[in-house]
């Protein structure tokens, strides 16, 4: 599998960081989901977020992704601005998560064409570059089928390629290898170092500790605050811990709320 | 127990056997496809859970789980094979299994607008017993949840839904509880939490049939199966499977992990390689020599620094990859026979 030939990002990355984050906050009226935040996540770097649920993961990263207003602090993300700019954010990221990835009645190619058409990439392009995504996935035999047809490993993959299709600079993976077998796990992961290494920024979520290690670096959040950043050597150091299972435990199982 | 002793009596036929005393669950080859034998969910399932075990049912998704978990609690009828739950056959005496096990689905299975407490006195007055019945069972996990008894079950954090949906599954003592993946999607300090509640539940003598795609968990059963396809790969004690990996295992760590996997990859010395947290997992093709030094040799020339190697003891995820990879039973060959 080849899937380097559509994951040059289209124009050159961003001189300054991907994402660049600020005391970024959100509250639901007394309740704060996301308590001023900072980070900056370099271009082509692998940033893990991780967090107990409730933490606020996924509402920082509808911020980040152009779905949700701040209530204070500043972020841009490909040097666009989190409050005046969300459509240009949504067309030069990629997001896929476990839960929301394909239409399943629609086979492969189909869904490449219709996310391709959504994201403004030229039919011209699409049918040169849909078929040839196909073969570098190795779908050709199942061209003709459903995606819902398809094993969970393949569709995150396809997912993958597809969030990937518009060439955006960073792309945004919400537990993107949930349930996925231990072979397949690793051949997504394959795909991430592929595109990273072409210079396209990860933003990944996990709740598979071992797959921290392979971020760059990675945060820890608890009760909306960021608890950790930096890479997963250092935090093992730091808290003197053998695995990233043991750092996260230790932050994690004081936080007082869970996911509500 | 219920007392469902009317549905006894209407057929003699449904005492369990007194041999299957010691096996509260016992699946004989069981097969299962869906779509006119297009997907095949089981091929050909035969395994026992003993008494009191904890037995882990550990594959990722679609290897077949929860359609074993439907079929063993009476909500599906396999294609071939039978199956026995408390010594009662899954098809003719789906009654009297309905009524003395718990079945935690892996989807949220309880009324969300309803209360807690309302969801608790719903599922103890269906099996036809009261919450205070048999407290002392759910005392424990339901005291964690207490202090939201009046809130509706939809308005619950996931740790909470989990403890009440867990809590319902026991309200009336179930001699067999069957969990499909109660900690997927769950954070790691819930997910320890749960199995703790679920080593308590063991000692109270509950026989436990657990799924998980969390290969690490498959420790804290007694016994597990690895599943994929369809078919069980493996069965025994976590260090019975992890015994029987066939090779010897490195791992393998440098400055730079990602190029050294490449490397490695390429080498045709190397019969498998693959990441693994911060080390790389490698074993060897037949060689003459000593294999880390090898490993080390060949690292060090291809020019990585801080090469380190050493023989490490596999664990369930190294046998599960093992077996999946060299058993001709690849991801995505599911028509594959």
């Amino acid at each position: 599998m080849d899937p380097q030939i559509n994951l040059k990002p289209s124009s050159p990355a961003a001189a300054g960081a991907a994402i660049e984050c600020k005391e970024l906050t959100k509250k639901f009226g007394d309740f704060v989901a996301v308590d001023r935040i900072s980070f900056h996540v370099n271009p082509g770097e692998i940033f893990g977020f991780l967090g107990a649920n409730g933490a606020g993961k996924t509402t920082a990263m509808r911020m980040l992704c152009g779905l949700s207003y701040p209530s204070s602090g500043h972020a841009t993300v490909a040097g666009f601005d989190v409050y005046r700019q969300q459509e240009k954010i949504k067309q030069h990221i990629g997001y896929m998560s476990q839960k929301f990835s394909l239409y399943d009645d629609l086979t492969p190619l189909e869904n490449i064409t219709f996310f391709g058409g959504i994201y403004g990439v030229a039919d011209k392009v699409i049918k040169e570059r849909g078929p040839a995504l196909i073969r570098s996935l190795g779908l050709e035999n199942e061209a003709s089928k459903l995606v819902g047809a398809l094993p969970l490993g393949w569709k995150q993959k396809l997912a993958f390629a597809v969030a990937m299709f518009h060439q955006p600079r960073i792309v945004f993976l919400d537990e993107p290898t949930g349930g996925v077998d231990p072979v397949t796990r690793r051949q997504f992961w394959d795909m991430i170092y592929e595109a990273a290494g072409t210079g396209v920024t990860i933003f990944v979520t996990t709740h598979y500790m071992d797959e921290a290690e392979y971020c760059n670096r990675i945060t820890i959040m608890v009760d909306g605050k960021i608890e950790a950043l930096d890479t997963p050597a250092h935090l093992k150091q730091r808290f003197a811990c053998d695995n990233m299972d043991e750092v996260f435990y230790r932050l994690a199982r004081t936080a007082r709320r869970s996911d509500s | 127990m219920v007392k469902c002793s009317s549905m006894k009596k209407n057929n003699p036929n449904s005492a369990p056997a007194a041999d299957h005393a010691d096996m509260p669950i016992i699946a004989d080859h069981i097969s299962k496809s869906y779509n006119k034998g297009a997907v095949n969910a089981l091929r050909d399932v035969s395994f026992e859970v003993k008494k009191g075990e904890l037995f882990g049912l550990i594959g990722p998704d679609g290897a077949g789980k929860t359609t074993l978990f439907r079929i063993l609690t009476t909500l599906l009828q396999a294609d071939k094979g039978q199956a026995r739950v408390s010594g009662y056959d899954v098809v003719k005496d789906y009654k009297q299994i309905r009524s003395s096990v718990g079945y935690m689905p892996g989807k949220f299975s309880l009324y969300q607008d309803l209360t807690v407490e309302e969801n608790l006195t719903f599922f103890a007055t269906l099996f036809g017993t009261s919450v205070a019945a048999h407290y002392e069972l759910i005392k424990d996990i339901y005291d964690q949840i207490k202090p939201f008894s009046d809130r509706r079950a939809g308005k619950l954090s996931g740790g909470m839904k989990q403890k009440l949906a867990l809590c319902c599954a026991l309200v009336h003592r179930p001699t067999v509880l069957f969990l499909d993946e109660p900690t997927t999607g769950v954070d790691v300090v819930s997910r320890r939490e749960f199995w703790e509640m679920l080593q308590q539940l063991k000692r109270q003598g509950i026989t436990i049939l657990v799924s998980t795609p969390y290969m690490e968990e498959a420790v804290r059963c007694d016994r597990i199966a690895l599943i994929q396809n369809g078919q069980l790969l493996n069965i025994g004690t976590p260090s019975q499977i992890t015994d029987t990996f066939p090779v010897k295992l490195y791992a393998v760590k440098a400055a730079s992990i990602y190029t050294l996997l490449k490397d490695l990859r390429s080498w045709t010395q190397a019969e498998s390689c693959y990441a693994f947290g911060d080390l790389l997992h490698v074993t060897l093709g037949p060689h003459t020599g000593d294999d880390l030094a090898l490993i080390r040799e060949y690292a060090t020339a291809k020019g990585h620094d801080q090469v380190t190697v050493q023989r490490i003891a596999p664990s369930i995820e190294d046998s599960f990859i093992r077996l999946t990879t060299t058993n001709s039973l690849q991801y995505g060959s599911a028509d594959q026979s």
